[in-house]
């Protein structure tokens, strides 16, 4: 087939010129005012008191009746306000109030719910009485709007109006309204409701007195809001729009953490009503996109795909910076702002950072305001000396980035399984083999290969800045560690030996005189992990020991674990409140995975009586001298025991620039932003001077171009005469070619590859 | 042509069918609806109660594929696999297991995808021709052999190395983009900029080595000779007859790519911050969440089906010879 020709274009050196003129006039057009080529978002943002932050992964869900993720509390703990929160400064953490006027008050009933002294022994339920400030009001939201004769304008919307908004600040009118006890109170309710979902509802049905009964009952079907907002939990009262009270079964002090966190955020039935439109609901518009709060901030835009966008709160008045309570230790000029109203920056931006280059280099070009530091990034960022203490790089410093480390109420262990008939049980020879292997797991080691040295070998299960840690001379794991001048040293490698032999394997072997195996389950599968195993496996070996890996996925892992199927396996627990209790229950024995059907949390089934009855006496206490001796015979109990090698508490380390102000570490407190400060004008000059584009390479790069293309249409042109003149002899050989052809239809005229005749 | 249609489509229905069994026997293999629902509820203590209450309210208390606790046609209607199948033909993707609506994640990112694969694939497809036809010019020649060298060389990089050695080039060094991101509207295209140029850059190796052996094999038929012997110009006989009878074997590949240009590219997505639908699937099986990831191995089914239709439809269009109806 013959197709017709088209319309020949020739190479034109002046259109190449053009072009490349035009694409960069383009590229120039579309720079910033203050010649910033690379500026992730817009001159007026940079100019603006907005912080820019990222996230990596899309909170899932934002209705605090169900949220619990970290990614998730950083956004809504800005939203939403519980009626208590952790000081920002104080240590140990300490509770203050944060809708409340003053902390809440306790009694302590007996079952009749007559009140009885704290010390009674009739005490069967404590009662805590709530009373709110007068002055806190929800941030602007469509879900208030009235009309002037009182309605609501929004909680039937036409599919016009339903057309026009992608989300709940596109509608025209907003509302707010005062906070009332009520809110709290139906915060609770929705709790109890198991579509909802809520991850704290097991533990809350055994703690307010009535929401187990209750929560049966609203489960069983849907409710209306009308119906929601009448039904009422006995241990639940409302006594006035600014007076509430709870009731729990028997004592427990750590029920005031509890009330620090979003669960317990008030929710108006406003926006139940609002959010409940089938219309919203296919948009992607719910109380877990846009929540309803009273917090610093509200949330404008949530793009989980993204970006999110949180914006201050024009009704927010109750919150100061504080003035004390800074350690000693700590710069003094945290405390500049003090008194001063809250929110001091206007918006915050959350911006999608999926890779960690990409968000290392923005921030080293000064776009994020702050960041973590990456394994990859280590190195650039932070020096470790050789006592292991970390401080900033010269080209950081030369920056003036700031540098924050702060060690996570956190602890990662290396479980044995008590259940096991190797390495578990209570008799001192299986004990002595968990020691032995306790000695020779090197955590010290771990945390400099695999961490950089950001972490603490543990002493025990409480990390360190929770109440009834220690670590000092007189209070330390003697059985790992001994003391020196530089605090403990862990045993030598030789005690480990002399356990072993007492516990039956000398050199690591078993009477039988075989090497003494053992299994080790792990949901680390990647390439990564596997220099981490190898180094488990070698920690073992130093023994004579065997270790098999068995790496499964994480399902497989998890389900091994709750049917007590593994023999030693890592786990760790962030802590939920700041108490050694959300610590020591990990090893109760009512929470062993035997115990309780798998669903308990002592992964190791750990399950001593003696330890079991001091944990009960443990949860009910206040902190003072009486608690802190039990704790210390716990955790001495434990250390003898060694149902786990104590891992390690991971330190945090975050960057930011010195432009970005009044950045403390608190790891229990999730509201922080509101306490920051930006110089916005600062950060433009730093990035003006840090990203002024280099352009000599576009002009070397065009010229590169315009001196390839001569070359070529040189060439082209004199093959082309070249053709001309070679045209009669090459004729006469392709006509005998193909002559030739015709006898031998397959060889072909020409091969492939071959230039044109010339 | 239209029979041929309706009857590809016709085709399509068993496809799909048996790409969605193998997807739920594959999905529930690896995760039960137990670990779902406790990969869901992020809960640090998971009760039996709450995990049955997740399931009953995501549809995931019904057997898979075989209901015996119903009898006659109920057997086999009443499972997930029927329940959610018929959704997926009526293209109701559902909720995802976070609530959102799986529809309207796919609208609002498909755009993105779409604005940087779109633009790559056309400057990919134009520059490779172009470069192949250079080197089919200068055929036998240093360059063709240089440009052959430089071809296997950029298709042995990773293409990572690509967006990272970009990034830092580009960005962190010449500060000329940002380094990632992504804006609606006209500020759109100085994000796009660099993942579409490195892009473009990583597929030439490939592409013009396909594109060049495509065209060789044409530069030797009758036809090329013909056109030659009237005394046409080397550039005249290439663009306007060895590119356009060219076009058949190179609509083989091409065409079939386009509706799945929706899907996105995951690296590149990634290390560019773009919000697409390249790493929709892969952070939903990260997350167990079984509405997305039926929803998109069934769309991208149905876009290569689409595809494969195409292709076939191109044929008859650019080839009188092809005829459906024959």
């Amino acid at each position: 087939m013959l197709s017709r020709p088209g319309r020949l274009q020739t190479f034109s050196v002046k259109g190449v010129f053009w072009l490349l003129l035009a694409l960069t006039l383009l590229t120039l057009t579309g720079c910033s005012e203050d010649g910033v080529w690379n500026r992730p978002y817009s001159d007026e943002q940079a100019r603006t008191n907005t912080l820019f932050s990222n996230f990596a992964t899309p909170p899932k869900h934002l209705d605090p009746v169900r949220s619990y993720s970290a990614n998730e509390w950083a956004i809504i703990s800005q939203v939403y306000e519980p009626p208590l929160q952790y000081h920002y400064f104080k240590r140990p953490y300490t509770l203050e109030p944060l809708t409340l006027t003053q902390m809440p008050q306790q009694r302590f009933l007996d079952a009749q719910g007559r009140e009885r002294e704290a010390t009674s022994e009739d005490v069967a339920m404590t009662e805590y009485h709530f009373h709110l400030r007068d002055d806190i009001r929800y941030h602007p939201h469509a879900a208030f709007a009235r009309d002037a004769q009182g309605r609501f304008l929004y909680h039937a919307l036409s599919e016009q109006q339903l057309d026009r908004i992608k989300r709940p600040a596109d509608l025209p009118e907003s509302g707010t309204r005062r906070l009332k006890a009520q809110d709290y109170t139906l915060a609770i309710k929705r709790m109890a409701i198991t579509a909802n979902h809520s991850p704290i509802l097991g533990t809350m049905r055994e703690l307010i007195v009535g929401l187990a009964d209750y929560s049966d009952r609203v489960s069983k079907k849907p409710l209306t809001i009308k119906q929601l907002r009448e039904s009422s939990v006995k241990g639940v009262e409302v006594h006035s729009d600014t007076h509430f009270s709870i009731r729990i079964h028997g004592r427990y002090p750590q029920f005031l953490y509890w009330l620090s966190m979003n669960f317990f955020a008030p929710i108006p039935w406003e926006a139940l009503a609002f959010y409940r439109q089938p219309g919203l609901v296919k948009k992607n518009l719910s109380l877990d996109t846009y929540p309803v709060g009273t917090g610093a901030y509200q949330l404008l835009d949530n793009n989980p795909n993204r970006q999110m966008r949180l914006v201050r709160n024009p009704h927010y008045q109750h919150g100061t910076y504080p003035t004390e309570g800074l350690p000693d230790e700590a710069d003094p000029d945290l405390l500049a702002d003090g008194g001063k109203p809250l929110p001091l920056i206007d918006e915050v931006v959350y911006l999608l950072e999926k890779e960690s280059v990409p968000l290392w280099n923005k921030f080293l070009q000064g776009y994020y305001d702050a960041s973590g530091v990456s394994s990859d990034s280590f190195d650039q960022a932070i020096s470790v000396s050789s006592q292991g203490d970390l401080s900033l790089t010269s080209e950081m410093q030369q920056k003036g980035i700031q540098f924050l480390s702060a060690v996570e109420p956190t602890v990662f262990y290396l479980g044995f399984n008590m259940d096991d008939p190797v390495v578990g049980g209570y008799d001192k020879t299986a004990r002595k083999l968990r020691q032995a292997i306790s000695i020779a797991v090197d955590m010290e080691e771990y945390i400099s290969i695999f961490l950089n040295g950001r972490g603490v070998a543990a002493q025990g299960p409480i990390p360190p800045g929770i109440y009834g840690y220690e670590r000092n001379r007189d209070h330390f794991n003697d059985v790992i560690y001994q003391w020196s001048d530089h605090g403990p040293v862990r045993r030598p490698l030789d005690e480990a030996r002399q356990l072993l032999a007492e516990a039956g394997y000398p050199d690591g072997k078993t009477p039988e005189g075989e090497p003494l195996t053992l299994y080790y389950d792990t949901p680390a599968t990647g390439p990564d992990a596997k220099s981490q195993l190898n180094w488990y496996r070698k920690q073992l070996a130093k023994l004579g020991i065997e270790l098999v890996i068995r790496a499964t996925d994480y399902n497989r892992f998890q389900e091994k674990v709750r049917g007590a199927k593994v023999q030693l396996f890592s786990w760790g627990w962030n802590a939920d409140y700041p108490d050694p209790e959300n610590f020591l229950f990990l090893l109760s024995g009512d929470q062993a995975v035997i115990n309780s059907n798998g669903s308990g949390v002592n992964a190791s089934n750990y399950d001593r009586p003696q330890f079991n009855q001091w944990f009960q006496q443990v949860k009910r206490m206040p902190n003072g001298p009486e608690r802190q001796a039990l704790i210390r015979k716990m955790v001495k109990l434990v250390q003898e025991d060694a149902p786990w090698v104590w891992g390690l508490h991971p330190k945090s380390v975050s960057l930011f620039h010195d432009w970005y102000r009044n950045v403390w570490a608190n790891p229990m407190a999730n509201n922080t932003l509101k306490y920051h400060r930006l110089e916005a004008a600062k950060r433009v000059e730093k990035q003006q001077a840090w990203n002024q584009p280099v352009v000599w390479p576009l002009w070397v790069l065009a010229l590169l171009i315009m001196a390839s293309v001569y070359p070529l249409v040189s060439a082209y042109r004199r093959r082309q005469r070249q053709t001309l003149v070679g045209n009669t002899a090459q004729n006469a050989v392709q006509n005998r070619a193909a002559d030739e052809s015709k006898a031998a239809p397959s060889t072909s005229s020409r091969k492939s590859g071959e230039g044109p005749s010339c | 042509m239209l029979a041929y249609m309706v009857r590809r489509l016709i085709y399509a229905v068993p496809i799909l069918i048996g790409v969605n069994l193998i997807t739920f026997a594959l999905f529930f293999m690896v995760n039960t609806p137990d670990d779902m629902a406790r990969a869901q509820l992020e809960a640090k203590q998971t009760t039996p109660e709450m995990i049955q209450a997740w399931k009953q309210s995501h549809g995931y208390d019904k057997p898979l594929f075989v209901n015996n606790e119903s009898s006659g046609l109920d057997t086999v209607t009443e499972t997930l696999f029927v329940q959610e199948s018929l959704k997926l033909f009526m293209l109701d993707f559902g909720q995802a297991d976070n609530g959102r609506q799986i529809s309207e994640d796919i609208q609002e990112r498909m755009w993105p995808s779409l604005a940087i694969a779109l633009p790559t694939f056309l400057i990919g497809l134009v520059t490779n021709i172009a470069l192949a036809l250079l080197i089919v010019l200068f055929r036998g020649s240093v360059l063709d052999t240089a440009t052959m060298i430089v071809a296997v060389a950029i298709m042995s990089i990773s293409g990572l190395f690509y967006i990272i050695a970009g990034q830092v080039l580009f960005s962190k060094m010449l500060h000329w983009v940002p380094i990632s991101g992504y804006e609606s509207g006209w500020e759109m295209w100085r994000f796009l900029i660099l993942p579409v140029a490195i892009g473009v850059f990583a597929g030439l190796g490939a592409g013009v080595r396909w594109y060049r052996s495509i065209f060789l094999e044409e530069i030797n038929k009758d036809y090329i000779r013909t056109a030659r012997a009237k005394g046409l110009s080397e550039i005249r006989l290439l663009f306007g007859h060895l590119l356009q009878n060219g076009l058949l074997p190179i609509l083989t590949g091409v065409v079939v790519i386009i509706p799945t240009l929706f899907m996105g590219s995951l690296i590149m997505e990634s290390f560019f911050g773009i919000p697409g639908l390249g790493s929709y699937t892969i952070d939903a099986i990260n997350a167990q969440d079984f509405g997305i990831v039926k929803a998109m191995v069934f769309l991208g089914a149905l876009l290569y089906i689409i595809g494969l239709i195409l292709t076939d439809l191109s044929y008859a269009f650019f080839d009188p010879r092809v005829r459906f109806d024959q």
